[in-house]
């Protein structure tokens, strides 16, 4: 059974358009994760699913519910946790968690088990105010107060920007948690690293999904050959390549330069003499297997072309 | 009903835990009246005079005195030319310069008419005018004493009879115009925490995204909104009753009218500040352009508002405005309540007008809230 249907949605603000045409359907029990980077359109989209603003043509239906006829009904089966930290700074954490399960009907001691993993780890601190909290807290806190009406689907909007990389990895154990518990998530991130903790994946880009599959899916379907090159002057390296005739692309990764050629078989010996020439020292190139940040960005490249 | 008393607790605890905000709530009504009151006043006290005196007589010297002996002027310096006495105004030093004219006394006891001259800093147009009411009168008086023993020179006879004015100030006896401004002042006091403290609230939720998490609950749109005006609607009547229980005890301002009148047209007045402190917040994004708006318009409500300057003394256009005018119409029924003991049937009118800015700007509030957040 699908959760969401999404079928033709647009939304554009004055002349910018923020969704262009979007379709997509998320299953029920799915981890599911839009990818893309900032102002693709992600936030526009998730504020649709939650009822919080209109398309401007197209449906949205969320759990069997049409997001705009029955926006009453559907909100409290919704957990939704804003990309801006919203909640009450002036507020302490034990009184935001009151707070929100209050105005749901509910209480902190009803839902207890549900959000006991997360929230365990913020008892020690629960006088403390929310706005005194650490970036990963806040977000922990927040994932609780989303949590604590017991909702069928969450959404959360870039849940893990601004955390650092160790509270990254277990926020996203904390949803795959939840996640086996029967709950649907919907998560976005602009880190492409973080796609493979998703069961499906959505790449967006300036309104547009350029693919929906499994990571390991979207990351075969790459099928350029990868070259890994390193020189000492990074800068150098890449401009370098840019100039060089069979380039494809050429994008930083970490300490090493991915690049990808026109032809079938890039020739190892001649970019090697080529960048010789141009006078680059410490230099290393060895074939390397493609992730789904390398197939991000070729789909991206291609968009920009043809749109 | 469940949910407006969980969004009332949160409001509350979050006013009481506003550490900047709090005392002000609590130490304005005590400021505002203290300061305002005293200083806001249009009575005269020690202004600095120069004197010309070109006659250097006894009875020059006898008018300098009783200037001094008013209380209302005191002597700064003295010379003999007017150009100093000028400079002197200039300079900020004096804010009088009186020229008494040579052979004063002589002409005066021969009978003759003289006269002195009041050179005034008019720069502040009130006080200006205050000098010269005060000097004038003083000199008047003077002239009445010295009169008749100039006048017994040429003929016997008593001060010549005529009509003479008694006026009884009524309500006011004193003509004080601490008990004039007070009650406009608590009317100020309600329309700030009314326009701006709720209005300011709502915006605060928007411009921090806290408002997009509520959204996502059940949390109906009148609910939020109720619970975002009742805290600020109780906090403005308990301060009207701090405000009252100051000027009764501490300026002995006069109470003569029903306080549950009182009370229930406030309860009124605030429903309207309330109303337009939240149309504010449908506009604007920032608190600072919900603060900008809400003090623009507090400044035209005050000016307008016959706080400082009477309605009846302004131009007819004016006075035509002020009909829309809530702050007008509550300075003007708590004047009537405090210091005349007004009833139910002299200020119906007005609470009738105020009642109906009330179900206009209030319900368009709300309409107009649903719409921007739509």
């Amino acid at each position: 059974m699908n959760i969401v249907e999404v079928k033709n949605i647009s939304k554009s603000y004055g002349k910018t358009t923020a969704l262009d045409d979007l379709s997509f359907e998320v299953a029920g029990g799915e981890l599911f994760g839009f990818i893309g980077p900032d102002g693709a359109g992600k936030t526009s989209l998730f504020r649709i699913l939650t009822t919080l603003t209109k398309p401007d043509c197209g449906t949205a239906n969320v759990l069997g519910m049409d997001v705009i006829e029955d926006y009453r009904s559907l909100r409290p089966l919704l957990g939704y946790m804003p990309g801006q930290f919203a909640l009450y700074q002036d507020l302490s954490v034990r009184e935001n968690m009151n707070f929100f399960a209050s105005v749901f009907g509910t209480s902190l001691e009803e839902n207890y088990d549900l959000v006991a993993p997360i929230y365990s780890q913020l008892e020690k601190f629960e006088d403390r105010l929310a706005g005194a909290l650490s970036g990963g807290m806040k977000q922990k806190l927040a994932l609780s107060c989303a949590l604590i009406h017991k909702p069928e689907l969450l959404v959360l909007d870039e849940p893990t920007t601004g955390v650092d990389a160790v509270s990254r990895q277990e926020f996203w154990e904390m949803l795959r948690r939840l996640n086996d518990e029967g709950i649907t998530v919907i998560a976005s991130t602009p880190y492409m690293d973080e796609a493979g903790q998703c069961d499906r994946v959505a790449l967006i880009d300036e309104g547009n999904i350029l693919q929906i599959d499994t990571p390991e899916n979207i990351v075969r379907s790459f099928r350029k050959p990868i070259l890994a090159v390193k020189a000492t002057s990074m800068y150098r390296l890449i401009k370098e390549l840019r100039g060089y005739p069979w380039t494809h692309s050429v994008q930083p990764f970490g300490e090493y330069v991915h690049y990808t050629e026109q032809r079938e078989e890039p020739n190892i010996d001649e970019l090697e003499a080529y960048l010789t020439d141009a006078g680059l020292s410490g230099i290393s190139i060895k074939p390397t297997s493609p992730d789904i940040e390398d197939s991000f960005i070729a789909l991206m490249k291609d968009n920009h072309t043809h749109g | 009903m469940r949910t407006i008393k969980f969004l009332l607790q949160k409001e509350f605890l979050q006013i009481f835990r506003n550490k900047s905000m709090l005392p002000i709530i609590f130490v304005m009504p005590i400021i505002q009246l203290v300061v305002l009151s005293f200083a806001a006043t249009y009575e005269l006290k020690e202004v600095d005079m120069h004197v010309v005196d070109f006659d250097q007589s006894d009875l020059s010297r006898q008018l300098v005195t009783k200037l001094q002996a008013s209380g209302y002027f005191h002597l700064k310096s003295r010379s003999r030319d007017i150009d100093q006495g000028i400079r002197e105004i200039q300079k900020n030093e004096v804010q009088l310069a009186l020229v008494i004219p040579p052979h004063f006394k002589k002409d005066l006891r021969s009978g003759k008419s003289s006269s002195v001259q009041m050179n005034i800093d008019a720069v502040d147009g009130a006080t200006a005018g205050l000098i010269q009411g005060y000097g004038r009168s003083i000199i008047q008086d003077f002239n009445a004493e010295i009169q008749p023993r100039a006048t017994d020179v040429q003929r016997s006879g008593i001060a010549a009879p005529g009509m003479e004015v008694i006026p009884a100030s009524w309500y006011n006896p004193n003509l004080d115009y601490i008990k004039y401004m007070v009650p406009g002042i608590l009317v100020v006091l309600v329309s700030m925490i009314g326009m701006f403290l709720s209005g300011m609230n709502i915006v605060r939720e928007r411009e921090i995204g806290t408002i997009e998490q509520l959204n996502v609950t059940p949390i109906k749109r009148y609910q939020f909104i109720t619970g975002k005006l009742l805290p600020f609607w109780i906090i403005a009547l308990f301060e009207l009753g701090v405000g009252l229980l100051i000027a009764y005890y501490g300026f002995n301002i006069p109470f003569v009218g029903s306080a549950l009148l009182l009370f229930g047209i406030a309860a009124i007045f605030m429903l309207v500040v309330q109303g337009i402190g939240l149309f504010i917040s449908t506009i604007t994004d920032t608190q600072q352009q919900a603060m900008f708006i809400a003090w623009f318009l507090m400044v035209v409500f005050i000016l307008m508002g016959g706080l400082f300057t009477p309605i009846e003394s302004m131009p007819v256009w004016a006075q035509e405005l002020a009909m829309f005018n809530p702050v007008a119409h509550f300075i003007k029924i708590m004047r009537m309540v405090l210091l005349k003991g007004a009833g139910w049937a002299e200020v119906q009118h007005l609470t009738g007008l105020l009642s109906l800015m009330a179900v206009i700007i209030l319900p368009a509030a709300i309409l107009r809230y649903q719409k921007s957040t739509g």
